[in-house]
């Protein structure tokens, strides 16, 4: 990698109590790719991603987006500096219709009188948007863009989601556990999506514990252990075993992916 | 892979929105789904229907604006409580503000010469104050709205009877002394049918309310806070600050009832309405809006109110027992919640 991280983070330390979540953490994203995080559970990459992603703020350590110190008190924050996340929970409100969902927090107003005084919100600007973003994803078969998000079905809503954040993601996107909860031929179609974010130029983080996916989409392969990072592999030089066994402490990872 | 997944056709099986063949009672299940108006409006159509043809004179124009009178206060008091209630709480206090709020601009005008307008002014800040408390406590304090207001209702309710000493301000006094607090009270006629002031304010409530939640990012955030709290967080709302929103508006609207109130019964009495509390929340339960926040209209809450005086009005002219209005009023929210759990069960 000659480029410059995008999102970088150097000795994260976060306790909750006696428990330390993040020792020391490193992370490092560049431009344009998809980097997986995998680690045994308790390893601390969902604190990990947390701290990326302005959830929760960490004791000590320095993160970087763009080369710029950053230091998000929330979520909002994280935000508002082009960092989106698709939850795991996905974080859609079921009876509110997609565009509600896609625009929520962020809504667009009538120019002019109405939206000044009134405050009326432009739902055709929105729906139009709305549209294109699921268009651009290839989602537009979901024909009614008004339907309730609980009337969708568990790969439509993780859809939405993630048109959600790429439709406003403009440096990073964090995807917590996307196939998790999906069948065989919705996960397919995630991780297609999540390619085609690739190809956009939209660097993505996954956080998966699903090897085979991990290992079709990822360009690197953080792996986090006992609360910091233990290594970082290509899963091109590695087969699934082998990130298995460092991720549980069963082999030494190489001398040369511990540098990375 | 670009090329592929575009090649796959745009998502068949993705996001397809299939024509799956669905039973009737499916079907209705979905259509009462995306218009939760529909079951209040039903009952209300029905309920009138019948009684129309049991009640004699149900359908006088009379009768009709009677009805009308009788549930403005409840009716406004409702679209406040609707308001909580759509985020997945509830305002135990909204009838207590309303009398200690009524009070306060009956004494201020009464008692110590303060312009009448003024007063009113003030009453209207004591109903953000208040709103504010409820909200707060639920926000920062971390209380749940349950607990939150059985406990402010209990603190206006001793409030109120301080700042009314226990006495009634008679209707003469306030024809004198006050004229505009009975202002919701002066009645207009529309062909036969005798309206107040009070129920034209009711009906504005709701429809300022509707555009709101309707038609305003403010009213979305609303109904998103109600659904799913945590989601709607993640989603960069700010829920603490949509809640203490909710709780001063809903504050606000229980001091317009709180002056339409006294042209409604014509004096200040520190004991009345003692059962509009309950009474509000059954009109927002009937009129469809979940207690779990969320779901349904906020015209509902009108229909609900409408509802419940259909139904007395009805079977006293019918000349049942008052007892039965109460059976029935029961009867009626527990199957308007019923409903309300079946329609939830609505998904893919």
């Amino acid at each position: 990698m000659t480029a410059e991280p995008i999102l970088k983070a150097r000795n994260l330390v976060k306790r909750y109590g006696h428990v330390v979540a993040l020792d020391r953490a490193d992370f490092d994203l560049y431009p344009g790719e998809v980097l997986a995080v995998i680690g045994d559970n308790g390893a601390g990459k969902s604190t990990l991603i947390k701290a990326l992603s302005g959830a929760i703020q960490v004791d000590s350590g320095e993160i970087t987006l763009n080369g710029r110190p950053v230091n998000f008190a929330s979520p909002l924050a994280a935000r508002q500096a082009g960092i989106e996340t698709v939850y795991q929970t996905l974080a859609l409100s079921p009876a509110l219709s997609i565009t509600d969902n896609m625009f929520m927090g962020r809504e667009i107003r009538k120019p002019g009188l109405l939206g000044r005084v009134f405050k009326m919100l432009d739902h055709a600007e929105m729906e139009r948007q709305a549209r294109r973003k699921l268009a651009e994803l290839g989602l537009l078969t979901i024909q009614n863009i008004n339907q309730a998000v609980e009337t969708l079905s568990g790969g439509q809503r993780q859809g939405v989601a993630v048109a959600r954040a790429v439709a406003f993601g403009s440096k990073v996107v964090f995807m917590d556990e996307p196939t998790a909860a999906l069948g065989v031929k919705e996960s397919r179609r995630v991780l297609d999506l999540i390619q085609d974010v690739r190809a956009r130029g939209l660097p993505i983080v996954l956080i998966s514990h699903n090897m085979p996916h991990v290992f079709e989409v990822a360009d690197r392969i953080h792996i986090h252990r006992l609360g910091r990072r233990l290594c970082v592999i290509n899963p091109k030089d590695y087969t699934m075993s082998d990130a298995v066994a460092f991720m549980t402490g069963a082999k030494e990872p190489p001398a040369e992916a511990l540098a990375a | 892979m670009t090329d592929l997944s575009k090649e796959e056709g745009a998502g068949e099986q993705f996001a397809q929105f299939e024509p799956v063949s669905r039973g009737p009672l499916a079907v209705l299940q979905r259509f009462l789904h995306a218009n939760p108006t529909m079951v209040p409006f039903i009952v209300l159509v029905l309920s009138a229907a019948v009684f129309g043809l049991i009640a004699p004179n149900f359908f006088s124009a009379f009768n009709l604006s009677l009805i009308m009178q009788q549930v403005a206060i409840v009716g406004t008091l409702a679209a406040a409580q609707s308001l909580v209630i759509l985020t997945a709480g509830i305002d135990l206090s909204v009838a207590a503000v309303m009398v200690m709020i009524s009070v306060i601009m009956g004494r201020l005008s009464v008692d110590f010469g303060v312009p009448v307008p003024l007063a009113i002014l003030v009453g209207m800040v004591c109903g953000l104050i208040t709103g504010a408390i409820n909200g707060l406590l639920v926000t920062l304090v971390r209380l749940p709205p349950f607990i939150t207001t059985l406990g402010t209702w209990n603190v206006f309710l001793a409030l109120n009877y301080y700042f009314s000493g226990r006495e009634t301000i008679r209707s003469q006094t306030l024809d004198a002394e006050a004229p505009l607090l009975k202002l919701f009270g002066e009645r207009f006629e529309i062909g036969g049918a005798v309206l107040t002031w009070g129920v034209v304010l009711m009906i504005v409530v709701f429809l300022v309310l509707w555009y709101v939640l309707q038609y305003t990012a403010w009213g979305r955030r609303v109904y998103a806070v109600g659904d799913d709290k945590e989601a709607a967080e993640l989603a960069g709302i700010r829920t603490d600050r949509v809640l203490v929103s909710v709780y001063m508006v809903a504050g606000f609207i229980v001091a317009l009832a709180a002056w339409s109130s006294i042209g409604r019964v014509g004096s200040v009495s520190p004991t009345s309405f003692f059962e509009a509390n309950l009474q509000s929340i059954t009109a927002v339960v009937i009129g469809g809006i979940s207690l779990f926040g969320g779901r349904g209209s906020i015209l509902g809450p009108m229909l609900g109110a409408l509802i419940v005086g259909v139904f007395n009005s009805g079977l006293r002219l019918a000349g049942v027992e008052v007892l039965w209005q109460l059976f029935a009023t029961g009867w009626l929210i527990i199957l308007a919640v019923a409903i309300d759990q079946w329609i939830r069960k609505v998904s893919a």
